[in-house]
């Protein structure tokens, strides 16, 4: 298993080889990516900041989850922090899987899991002006034993 | 001993409003994550718009706000997350 949150650019034959296995008839690869716009404005670029440690434990842990929920060969979860220009990957995820349905079924979940829980979060640079986003997708979040 | 020290984490919009992104903050024996969060209300009234969307992490596990403190933890207040 490959988790790691970094300021160095994601490359995603990394995650292809970290779950590589015999067993696998499925790798299954998902991008993040910067877009140049959000809610009809124009994005220059994004800043992206973790809580580093905290970050990779809960990436770990929502990735022993899709193991057992979706019966992963392996997974790669690869989150990048700091500037990132358009078109630069933030989000890096692999699965391997004996199947295509369950690779590309888990690999979704997991996504949606990683931008839920994952303390991560994005400012959006525009040419006149900075915001932090947060939320929405956090906004469903409970406290531990409320899941 | 009539206190304890613990380590305050902030992040993103709360960390650039209070214009810091690390404190220690002495709270008494007993204290809940709940006890702080009001200690820090205290001394940083402006983070009062945040609280009621900030979840909150306890050596890097999310907690309840009745959760106990310890003697050297460090406590992160996480505003809802955007990362991927």
């Amino acid at each position: 298993m490959l988790i790691r949150v970094t300021r160095d650019p994601l490359v995603s034959q990394q995650a292809i080889d970290a779950v590589a296995s015999p067993r696998a008839g499925a790798i299954n690869v998902f991008l993040g990516v910067v877009r140049d716009n959000n809610l009809g404005r124009e994005v220059r670029y994004l800043d992206y900041e973790a809580y580093p440690s905290m970050a990779e434990k809960v990436m770990r842990e929502i990735a022993e989850e899709s193991i057992r929920k979706f019966g992963f060969e392996d997974v790669a979860v690869l989150h990048r922090t700091g500037k990132l220009e358009i078109g630069e990957t933030s989000l890096l995820i692999a699965v391997s899987s004996g199947h295509r349905v369950e690779s590309f079924e888990g690999g979704h979940w997991l996504v949606n899991e990683i931008k839920k829980r994952v303390p991560v979060w994005k400012k959006e640079v525009w040419a006149d002006g900075e915001s932090w986003i947060e939320g929405p997708e956090s906004l469903g979040i409970q406290a531990p034993g409320q899941r | 001993m009539d206190g304890m020290e613990i380590t305050v984490l902030l992040f993103a919009s709360v960390a650039d409003r209070l214009g810091t992104r690390r404190l220690a903050l002495d709270v008494p024996e007993e204290a809940t994550v709940a006890t702080a969060r009001d200690l820090l209300l205290e001394r940083f009234p402006a983070i009062e718009p945040f609280l009621p969307n900030l979840l909150y992490a306890l050596d890097e596990e999310y907690v309840r706000v009745t959760q106990p403190l310890t003697q050297g933890a460090t406590l992160a207040l996480i505003p809802p997350v955007s990362g991927g």
